[in-house]
C-alpha cells in the first residue's frame, strides 16, 4: 500500500470519529500556540532591546569621573576630577580598536527662531559623536573636525527642535538665536523616538564642542579649562569589549596618576553590555517559557497516544480483517502512524492559526513588538509532526502485532 | 494435476499454561478446486483450527500444506499477506465491515493492499456488488443495511481479488432462516459458477448445501462424506 492511499485510510478514519480526533488533538493545539505565542513576544521583546541598543550606540563606552578621595571620605559620584579634552586626545590616539572618540559638555538654554522660543539643552560634541551614537544625518551635513577646533557656530538639530522652531519645515541654512547668539543650521537628525523610559531622544540641538564650551561656558571649572562631563567611546566591530576597556583604564590610571592597588576615581561603562545583560535575563525567561510550552506539547503528546491506543483497541476486529485481506503488518503499522502524525500536524496547523491570532491580538492589546518568525513556526509544526511520530509509534507497532486471528474475534 | 490443497499430517498444538492442546492431530486432507466442502463439527473439534490453517491466518505446528501449489509453511510474514490477499476471500460470521464506511469502500478493502488504482477498485467492487445483488446500495454504509445485505457486502468483498478459495466462516450464523437460504444460495452460486467454496458449520441445513461434509470431532476427522 502506497503512502498516499495510507493518507487516504488516516484521514478517513479521523473523520469518522472527529469529534475525539478534535479533542486528542487540543493539547497539540495548545501546545502549538503557546509556543508559537511565547516565543514571538520573547522574540519582540529581544529585538526591541536591540534597537534600543543601536539607537544609544551599539558598542558604546561611556566614560566619566568617579568619585573623589580626600583622607578617606569620598566625594560621591562625578567629585573626582573631570575628564578632558587631553584625555579624550589620548584615547583617540593610545587605544586601538576604536572607531571613534568624543567628548560631551551640555548647557541648558533656549532656542529662538522668528517669533518662537523653544528651552532644550546645546550639547558640545565632537564629529565622532554622531556615529558613536548611533545618529544619521538626515539632511545637510554635521560638522567637521577643523569646524569643531576653530569654534564654529553651526548647529545639527534634531526633529523635534524641527518641529517646534520650524513647525516641521526645512532648517538648513536658517540661523536660530541659542542663548542670544546667531548659529546656522547646517544638518538635521533622523528621527529616534522615544526611549522605553520615555525620554524624548529628538530634543536635541548639537554644536562643536569648543563652540559650547566658550560661548556656554559649559564644563569649565576654575581648575579645568578643558574639561568634558563625558567621553564617549565606539568600539569598532569585531573588537573585544573588554579589551579595550582593560585598556581604557590603564591609559586613565596612568593619566591620573593613580597609585597601583588604589581605586579607580574614574569609570568606563556599557551600556549595551548592561542591556544585555538584563535582556540575558529575559531570554533566559523566554527559554523558561519555551519549555513550558515544550511541557504542554509534550502532554498533548501523550493525549494522542493515549487516544489511538484506545483507537487500536477499539478497532481490533478492523486490524485482524485488515491483516487477513492482505494487509502487511508494515502496512497496519503505518496507517496507524500516518493518522497519529496527521492528527498532530493538523492540530499544529489549528495551533499554528491559535498562536498567531493570539500573538497579533497580544501586541495590538499590549502595545508591544512581536516578530514571528518563521523558523520557529517551523520549528513549531516539525515539533508537533515529531510528537506524533514518537508517541504513534507505540500505538501503530501494537497495532501491527495483533494476531489477526485473536483480532478477528474480539469482542 | 495436485489438488488445489494438499493436508499431509497436520497438526496444531497449542500450549495453555502447562497443558498441551491438539486442536488437530494428524490430519490429511485434499480439496480440489472447484468443490463446494462444509467443514463441520462442534465447538472445540478443531474446524475453527482448520479454517485458519486453510486462510493462512496461522501455521501449522507439524505436517505439510500447499494450497494452490505454495507450500505455505515456507512463507514469510510478508508473502504470506500477499498470498491471502491474491488467493483467499474471507467471510466471516459477524461480516466485519468497517463501521461508518461505505459497501463501495468496504468491497474494495483488500484491493488497497493489492496496490490497484482507485479507478480499477472502484470499477471491480462495483462489478461484485452487482454480482450478489446490492448494485442500487453502493453508498450505504453498514448501518443504513440489514444484516443479510452487510453479508452481501462482506461476501463481494471476498471475491474482489479473484480468490481460487472462498473460505466462509459460519457465514450465516448471525442471520434469520429465510436470509440464511438467501445467503446460501449465493453461494450455492458462485460455486455453479466454479470458484471452490469452504463454509465452516454446526449447522446441518447449510452444511446440506455443500456436495462434501467433512466432520471433525477432537482435532480429527471422523467422517468424510460427498
Amino acid at each position: 500500500m502506497n503512502a498516499l492511499a495510507s493518507l487516504r485510510v488516516a484521514l478517513t478514519a479521523l473523520r469518522i470519529n472527529a469529534l475525539r480526533s478534535a479533542l486528542a488533538m487540543l493539547g497539540v493545539i495548545i501546545g502549538v500556540a503557546s509556543v508559537i505565542v511565547l516565543v514571538s513576544i520573547s522574540e519582540g521583546t529581544k529585538q526591541a532591546v536591540e534597537a534600543q541598543i543601536a539607537s544609544f550606540g551599539a558598542n558604546l563606552l561611556i566614560i566619566r569621573p568617579g568619585s573623589s578621595m580626600f583622607g578617606g571620605r569620598r566625594g560621591g559620584a562625578g567629585s573626582a576630577d573631570p575628564m578632558t579634552d587631553g584625555d579624550v586626545e589620548a584615547i583617540r590616539t593610545e587605544i586601538a580598536g576604536l572607531a571613534g572618540v568624543s567628548g560631551e559638555v551640555s548647557a541648558g538654554t533656549t532656542l529662538v527662531f522668528g517669533g518662537i522660543n523653544w528651552t532644550s539643552r546645546i550639547q558640545g560634541v565632537n564629529p565622532d559623536y554622531f556615529s558613536a551614537r548611533g545618529w544619521v544625518i538626515g539632511e545637510g551635513r554635521a560638522f567637521s573636525g577643523a569646524e569643531d577646533v576653530s569654534g564654529r557656530r553651526y548647529v545639527v538639530v534634531g526633529q523635534t527642535i524641527i518641529q517646534e522652531l520650524f513647525d516641521g519645515a526645512s532648517p538648513l541654512g536658517q540661523s536660530i538665536r541659542i542663548g542670544g547668539q546667531p548659529f546656522e543650521v547646517i544638518g538635521t537628525l533622523e528621527r529616534k523616538g522615544e526611549t522605553s523610559w520615555g525620554q524624548d531622544q529628538d530634543d536635541v540641538v548639537f554644536a562643536p564642542l569648543s563652540t559650547v564650551r566658550q560661548r556656554f561656558g559649559a564644563g569649565m571649572r576654575a581648575t579645568v579649562r578643558d574639561a568634558v562631563s563625558t567621553i564617549y567611546a565606539d568600539i569598532a566591530p569585531g573588537e573585544s569589549t573588554s579589551r579595550v576597556i582593560e585598556d581604557i583604564q590603564d591609559l586613565l590610571r596612568i593619566r591620573r596618576e593613580i597609585q597601583p592597588g588604589a581605586e579607580d576615581d574614574f569609570a568606563v561603562g556599557s551600556l549595551a553590555e548592561f542591556i544585555r545583560a538584563r535582556n540575558e535575563t529575559e531570554s533566559q525567561l523566554g527559554l523558561l517559557l519555551a519549555v513550558g510550552a515544550g511541557i504542554v506539547l509534550l502532554v498533548g503528546g501523550i493525549g494522542i497516544m493515549n487516544i489511538m491506543l484506545v483507537s487500536v483497541t477499539e478497532r481490533t476486529r478492523e486490524i485482524g480483517l485488515r491483516l487477513a485481506v492482505g494487509a502487511r503488518r508494515a502496512d497496519v503499522r503505518n496507517q496507524f502512524l500516518i493518522e497519529s502524525i496527521v492528527l498532530c500536524v493538523i492540530g499544529g496547523l489549528a495551533g499554528l492559526v491559535v498562536g498567531v491570532g493570539g500573538t497579533l491580538i497580544y501586541a495590538e492589546v499590549g502595545q508591544l513588538d512581536i516578530v514571528i518568525d518563521p523558523v520557529i513556526v517551523a520549528i513549531a509544526i516539525g515539533a508537533s509532526a515529531l510528537v506524533g511520530v514518537f508517541f504513534g509509534l507505540y500505538p501503530a507497532h501494537r497495532a501491527s502485532r495483533l494476531n489477526p486471528i485473536d483480532a478477528l474475534r474480539f469482542e | 494435476m495436485p489438488a488445489l490443497i494438499e493436508c499431509r499430517n497436520l497438526v496444531k498444538t497449542y500450549e495453555m499454561g502447562d497443558q498441551v492442546v491438539h486442536a488437530l492431530n494428524d490430519v490429511s486432507l485434499d480439496i480440489e478446486a472447484g468443490e463446494y466442502v462444509a467443514i463441520m463439527g462442534t465447538s472445540g473439534s478443531g474446524k475453527s483450527t482448520l479454517m485458519n490453517l486453510l486462510g493462512a491466518l496461522d501455521q501449522p505446528t507439524s505436517g505439510q500444506l500447499r494450497i494452490a501449489g505454495e507450500d505455505v509453511r515456507a512463507l514469510g510474514p510478508d508473502a504470506v499477506s500477499r498470498f491471502r490477499n491474491r488467493t483467499i476471500g474471507f467471510v466471516f460470521q459477524q461480516f466485519n465491515l468497517l463501521p461508518r464506511t461505505s459497501a463501495l469502500e468496504n468491497a474494495a478493502l483488500p484491493l488497497i493492499y493489492s496496490g490497484l488504482p482507485h479507478a480499477e477498485r472502484v470499477k471491480r467492487s462495483m462489478a461484485r456488488l452487482e454480482q450478489v445483488g446490492l448494485g442500487e446500495r453502493t453508498d450505504h454504509h453498514p448501518a443504513q443495511l440489514s444484516g443479510g445485505q452487510q453479508q452481501r457486502v462482506a461476501i463481494a468483498r471476498g471475491l474482489v481479488n479473484d480468490p481460487k478459495i472462498l473460505l466462509a466462516d459460519e457465514p450465516t450464523g448471525a442471520l434469520d432462516t429465510k436470509t440464511s437460504k438467501d445467503i446460501m444460495a449465493i453461494f450455492d452460486q458462485l460455486n455453479r459458477e466454479g470458484i471452490t467454496v469452504i463454509l465452516v458449520t454446526h449447522e446441518q441445513e447449510v452444511a446440506e448445501h455443500a456436495r462434501r461434509q467433512i466432520v471433525f470431532r477432537d482435532g480429527e476427522i471422523v467422517e468424510d462424506r460427498s
